[in-house]
């Protein structure tokens, strides 16, 4: 009786997680600093940056009049450089009336719904990626802050607990490479931190600007998990565990990226 | 000959194979004594599999295998790794790794319980078939320092 209970406890124990070592303050690392000299100088010279495109798209969206409403961002918002200046370093934020975190690009799609009466951009399009991208380069530089909103605290807990998860045919979470392996090699491309600084990014091998949300996909694909839906509360909740997890950091957008 | 013919198929189409029953093994020491198909497996093939980049082996691991140009580093090299561990040893380690490393992150190539989240396409199959397994294991035993 007694060894059959010990075996239990035995084997509860193996079935907790095991938490790795979270990244120490002083050691975190933008993916900036993994990259090649080439995509470095690409991502530093606003003329070689294919970002840059997207934030002059979204400049013109953002004076734009759109739906039945008839207003442009810029017309409640007025000049983004002042209004939109330290906004996206502190996304995902809480939003009280739907009593949970939204993201930049839900953000955005809730202003066209609410105040300019039009229909929201579809996921990963053009002109959402645009325009966040847009709005998050007007605090490039700016350090993140997301997460000093105390009420964000049960969902960062929760991405955190998703990002600690092993998941899919491959069985590995997150922190198995982003915390433990981070200065490693797969397949010959550097492993990274998964700090996401610069999102929107343009992604050299999408040949295009994409979001965090697309990116996370790509890397639960990887491991051979079902992704998480664009939008989904679980996609928000890994975007502010990792925003939380970056604090502090300079924000880059819009970052390069191999 | 209706059995060939849905081998065939299960081989054409691995993304389309009905789920299937893993092959029993048994564990003695920390090693799977007995072939999982009841055959050897051939290094030739096992060779392929694991320069393959969708077998997985070379993402993590590197190997000596010169025309592999892109190989990973998050796991030990495979040079030599046929000094290092027994064929059963092998056997156990693309099998079940977990079995004598709970927080290994050496994924368990033949198990399909106790995953999360599982993709559509791979929900109930094992990241390697039992001849496959055999094969790569035949493979990693020729390589000795």
């Amino acid at each position: 009786m007694r060894l059959c209970a010990a075996a239990f406890i035995f084997a509860a124990l193996g079935a907790l997680p095991v938490l790795a070592a979270e990244i120490p303050a002083a050691d975190r690392r933008s993916g900036y600093s993994f990259m090649s000299s080439d995509s470095k100088a690409m991502q530093d010279d606003d003329t070689a940056n294919p970002g840059m495109l997207a934030v002059l798209e979204g400049e013109t969206l953002w004076q734009t009049k759109q739906g039945d409403a008839g207003k442009a961002c810029a017309d409640c918002h007025g000049d983004a450089a002042t209004s939109m200046k330290g906004v996206a370093a502190r996304y995902p934020a809480f939003d009280a009336a739907l009593g949970r975190p939204v993201d930049l690009e839900q953000r955005i799609n809730i202003c066209r719904r609410d105040h300019q009466q039009a229909s929201p951009f579809p996921n990963e399009s053009h002109e959402l990626l645009a325009l966040a991208t847009y709005v998050a380069q007007q605090s490039r530089g700016q350090p993140i802050t997301t997460g000093d909103d105390s009420a964000l605290a049960p969902f960062i807990a929760k991405g955190r607990e998703l990002f600690m998860q092993r998941q899919g045919q491959l069985n590995l979470a997150c922190t198995n490479c982003h915390d433990d392996n981070w200065d490693k090699h797969l397949a010959g491309s550097a492993v990274t931190q998964g700090q996401p600084t610069g999102y929107p990014i343009y992604r050299l091998e999408w040949q295009a600007m994409g979001s965090l949300q697309r990116r996370i996909r790509g890397c639960m694909t990887g491991v051979r998990a079902q992704a998480f839906d664009f939008g989904s509360p679980e996609m928000v909740a890994l975007e502010l565990y990792l925003m939380s997890r970056a604090h502090g950091m300079p924000l880059e957008t819009p970052a390069v990226r191999p | 000959m209706a059995a060939i013919a849905c081998c065939f198929l299960a081989a054409a189409l691995p993304h389309v194979a009905v789920a299937q029953a893993l092959a029993s093994y048994s564990i003695a020491g920390d090693g799977i004594a007995e072939s999982l198909t009841g055959q050897p497996g051939d290094a030739v093939r096992g060779r392929a599999l694991v320069a393959d980049r969708s077998s997985t082996c070379i993402l993590c691991h590197a190997a000596p295998l010169p025309e592999v140009r892109f190989q990973g580093d998050l796991a030990p090299n495979l040079a030599g790794v046929g000094s290092r561990w027994s064929v059963p040893q092998l056997r156990l380690r693309l099998v079940d790794a977990s079995k004598f490393k709970s927080d290994t992150i050496m994924p368990s190539y033949y198990r399909v319980d106790g995953l999360t989240r599982v993709g559509r396409n791979w929900q109930g199959k094992p990241i390697l078939g039992a001849e496959q397994i055999e094969d790569i294991v035949a493979y990693l035993a020729t390589l000795r320092d």
